[in-house]
């Protein structure tokens, strides 16, 4: 196995206007090898990874180093013959696939668009493989599906399509660029089994960003560890696995372990509930994606609801907030019926019930400075103004970790993890007693989710919050939730204490969702999948 | 789909019918009527009162817009108060002579504003961008009336290449008409050029930062491709609209450059007839820009959706 390195990167350095996005980042990739790239959003592992196909996006600059494939350097070659590199000698899978597909064009003519640009193939031949392919990746009629545009598509078929794009001109080196993050537990599952199996039966080396260790392990024969555009360790998988060598690697190993419960158990009588949800059920236009869901919210308890994208979690929490109103079913608040509209509701019911959102840069207004964010509610619902809204919009950022210099700040100055603790405060800031909280955590980096889900925690212990958590992710689940329901198509599968729902006899819904979430030991992903087929 | 379109037209139409009031009721606000405008000042009050008897003028307004409309419906677009012809006789070649100056000048203008937009987005930010911005900037900045003085300065006082008049007969063959047409062409292509040019450019640009204009890059399509495949078809919609804009314009918006260069148009026509307060000639034409305008928003509208694969087949409700 004493081969040339296919792809060797030496000494690479990547500028944007007046920051160093890469370091001095050195790496080489053999044929059939699979090196993993790990790091936080920021510790640039995208830019190397475009990089390794002579691309920088607008405003970064690739100023020094080297790039070969072979023996050719691509920063010296020209634009013109870097175009006969791409989708020919190494190709791109991009993190998210709705959003890669040009909308206006058919799936086959963007999966076959290489191949006839570089000349590899007459039109009859690409298309006869890019359906081929399309069959082999699992695609059921790969056919009609070749002729679909991407919005008819559903974003795991989507996903696989984009490996056939990847794969049609028969690469030497695929980029995996985050390809399972967007996706669901039960599908990325899918979808990194059939990574692994193109890159087998292609006999291809690949490159695999990802910021999850779980999934890079199941993947990569070596892994390289990144921070803040420099190398932290590069390793086998075995080695950063059981026995990393600096603190920072450490402390992403570990952070998956410790899957203890992190909430404080909940009193034996928790009296009323302060909301009481009773065979709610909401449809948009004729379409039911929530049928019949019943649960108890009580004071300083954490609910969590999972499920699937499209399972209806998020419908609920729209229902709940007076969004969508439902179409049967009856909301309580302490007992009082609350009305289904939120332009019906009283301003003392609106103040009592607030969201957090997934995406906290969309959920902020950038324009708007922290201390205004923040303060908006306090003045709204608590006729908080002057000199007392100012300290308390300090006591607040205080309450969430942040100092109050951050006031006057903007939140495009600041990081995902900081965005998340403002929009907390923002919600916290009309003193609350329920907090929605619709994946609060899934766009952030594990590190960070890891501490505002401490934060959380904090919070309910300190002011008595109960909190309604939306995700997808069942290793949260397990850590803060004290009762638990799972969704599947707007339908309660199972609902009760978190432990007793992931104990056995559980649904096979609920096992499902639970095998599937990827774990740091060797060899999980061929067990589950082995697992899987026995079961069909 | 057809759901869609149908629902358009029929907003078009209501567009229309109110389109007809504002017009009506607009024209009948002019101070004086063309009874004094006619009989002019030695007018008794005698002969003046029997005049509009006579021409229909005292009746009520919602009266005298039903028989309008009801009159309109039946093709009829009434007398010409000052000549006593039917109008439908003067209009039609001024239409006609109108809609082929737009035509020509569209014709021009809609490929070089939209191949231009396209080099200048190509060049993002390179000297050659740079100077098509400034040439744009320059030509909408210049009033129109300028332009045109310029043109004729140039080519027909100082060369004499093209006539400085542009009085079309009937008995003028095609490529003499055509001849005498270039200037007001060139001037109007000037000014709706610019416009849409940017637009195609701004467009365009707009669509490049999307994850899929980097896919193309990244599968190794040069740039140029990329613009033309890949970005284009996806900045269609805002191009569409500011093209079917400038065409409206060209319908309606040209009374300055026909004016300039004597032009037989529409806008001339509707100028002379407001001067001689020629109420039922001004209504004719302002109906006849009301449907040019609706007509061309109408068709950019559905090609929008047309060009458009998430709009174009039937939503499946989620």
């Amino acid at each position: 196995m004493a081969q040339d390195p296919i792809l060797e990167i030496r000494n690479l350095r990547i500028e944007a206007q007046e920051h160093v996005l890469v370091d001095d980042v050195s790496l080489t990739l053999r044929r059939g090898e699979v090196l993993g790239l790990i790091g936080e959003s920021g510790a640039g592992k995208s830019t190397i990874a475009l990089a390794a196909m002579g691309y920088a996006r607008a405003g970064c600059r690739i100023t020094g180093g080297e790039i070969r494939i072979d023996a050719t350097d691509l920063r010296r070659i020209g634009v013109t013959g870097r175009q006969g590199y791409r989708g020919v000698r190494i190709a791109y899978v991009a993190q998210s696939a709705a959003a890669s597909f040009n909308p206006a064009m058919r799936l086959v003519d963007q999966i076959c668009e290489s191949p006839l640009r570089h000349r590899q193939m007459t039109k009859a031949e690409a298309q006869a493989r890019a359906v081929a392919l399309l069959g082999r990746l699992g695609l059921p009629d790969p056919q009609a599906l070749a002729r679909k545009y991407p919005h008819e598509v559903s974003g795991g078929q989507l996903q696989r399509a984009m490996a056939a794009m990847a794969v049609i001109g028969r690469p030497d080196i695929l980029v995996f660029d985050e390809p399972t993050t967007a996706l669901d537990v039960t599908t990325q599952l899918e979808v990194l089994a059939l990574i692994k199996k193109i890159i087998a039966e292609e006999h291809s080396a690949a490159l695999y960003i990802s910021h999850d260790l779980a999934v890079v392990s199941q993947l990569a024969d070596r892994i390289m560890v990144l921070r803040g555009g420099k190398m932290v360790e590069l390793g086998t998988c075995a080695q950063i696995l059981t026995a990393p060598r600096e603190c920072y690697t450490a402390a992403l190993v570990a952070e998956r372990d410790h899957s203890q419960p992190m909430m404080r158990p909940l009193p034996a009588d928790p009296g009323p509930p302060v909301l009481r949800v009773q065979k709610v059920e909401a449809a948009y236009g004729r379409t039911r994606v929530l049928q019949g869901v019943t649960l108890d919210l009580h004071r300083g308890e954490t609910f969590a609801v999972v499920g699937e994208s499209g399972s209806g979690k998020s419908t609920l929490a729209k229902v709940l907030t007076g969004l969508l109103p439902p179409v049967a079913g009856r909301v309580a608040l302490d007992g009082r019926p609350l009305p289904e509209g939120y332009r019906s509701r009283s301003a003392e019911e609106l103040r009592r019930i607030q969201l957090i959102h997934q995406l906290p840069d969309m959920s902020l207004n950038p324009r708007q400075s922290i201390g205004k964010i923040v303060g908006r509610p306090a003045a709204l619902r608590l006729g908080l103004k002057g000199a007392g809204l100012r300290s308390r919009v300090e006591e607040l950022l205080a309450l969430v970790g942040l100092p109050a210099a951050f006031a006057d700040r903007q939140p495009p100055q600041l990081s995902g993890g900081q965005k998340q603790r403002v929009a907390i405060a923002r919600a916290l800031a009309a003193e609350p007693d329920i907090l929605i909280c619709d994946e609060p955590t899934s766009a952030l980096d594990q590190l960070i989710a890891d501490d505002i889900l401490r934060l959380l925690v904090r919070l309910q212990d300190e002011l008595g919050l109960s909190y309604l958590f939306i995700t997808h992710d069942l290793g949260i689940v397990r850590r803060i939730a004290h009762r638990t329901l799972v969704l599947l198509q707007g339908q309660t599968v199972a609902v009760g204490p978190t432990a007793e729902v992931f104990a056995e006899p559980m649904h096979p819904y609920t096992r499902n969702l639970l095998v599937s979430v990827p774990q740091m030991k060797p060899g999980w992903l061929e067990a589950v999948m082995a697992e899987k087929t026995v079961h069909k | 789909m057809g759901r869609y379109i149908a629902i358009r037209l029929a907003l078009g139409l209501v567009t229309l019918i109110s389109v007809t009031v504002l017009v009506f009721v607009a024209t009948n606000l002019l101070p004086g009527d063309a009874a004094t405008e006619i009989l002019g000042r030695g007018a008794t009050p005698e002969t003046l009162a029997r005049f509009r008897e006579q021409l229909g003028l005292d009746d009520p307004l919602v009266l005298r817009y039903g028989k309008w409309l009801w009159d309109l419906l039946h093709g009829d677009l009434g007398q010409s108060l000052t000549t006593q012809t039917p109008i439908a006789e003067t209009i039609w070649p001024r239409l006609v002579s109108t809609l082929r100056l737009a035509g020509l000048t569209a014709l021009v203008s809609v490929p070089l504003a939209i191949g231009l937009g396209i080099l200048s987005a190509a060049h993002e930010g390179t000297a050659l961008d740079r100077v098509l911005a400034i040439g744009a900037l320059a030509a909408i900045s210049f009033p129109e009336f300028f332009t045109a003085y310029l043109l004729i300065l140039v080519f027909s006082v100082k060369l004499g290449w093209f006539p400085n008049l542009s009085t079309i007969f009937p008995e003028m063959g095609f490529w003499e008409s055509l001849h005498a047409m270039v200037l007001p062409i060139v001037a109007l292509a000037c000014l709706v050029t610019a416009h849409m040019m940017r637009m195609t450019r701004t467009s365009i640009l707009s669509v490049m930062s999307q994850p899929y204009i980097e896919m193309a890059f990244l599968k190794g399509v040069p740039r140029g491709a990329v613009i033309t495949r890949h970005a284009l078809p996806n900045a269609a919609a805002p191009i569409i609209a500011v093209v079917a804009m400038n065409l409206a314009y060209l319908v309606v918006g040209i009374v300055v450059i026909e004016v300039v260069f004597v032009y037989p148009g529409l806008g001339q026509y509707m100028v002379d007839a407001v001067a001689k307060r020629d109420i039922p000639v001004v209504q004719a034409c302002g109906l006849i820009f009301g449907i040019a305008f609706i007509g061309l928003n109408l068709v950019s509208d559905i090609l929008a959706v047309l060009v458009n694969p998430r709009l174009r087949s039937p939503n499946r409700g989620r």
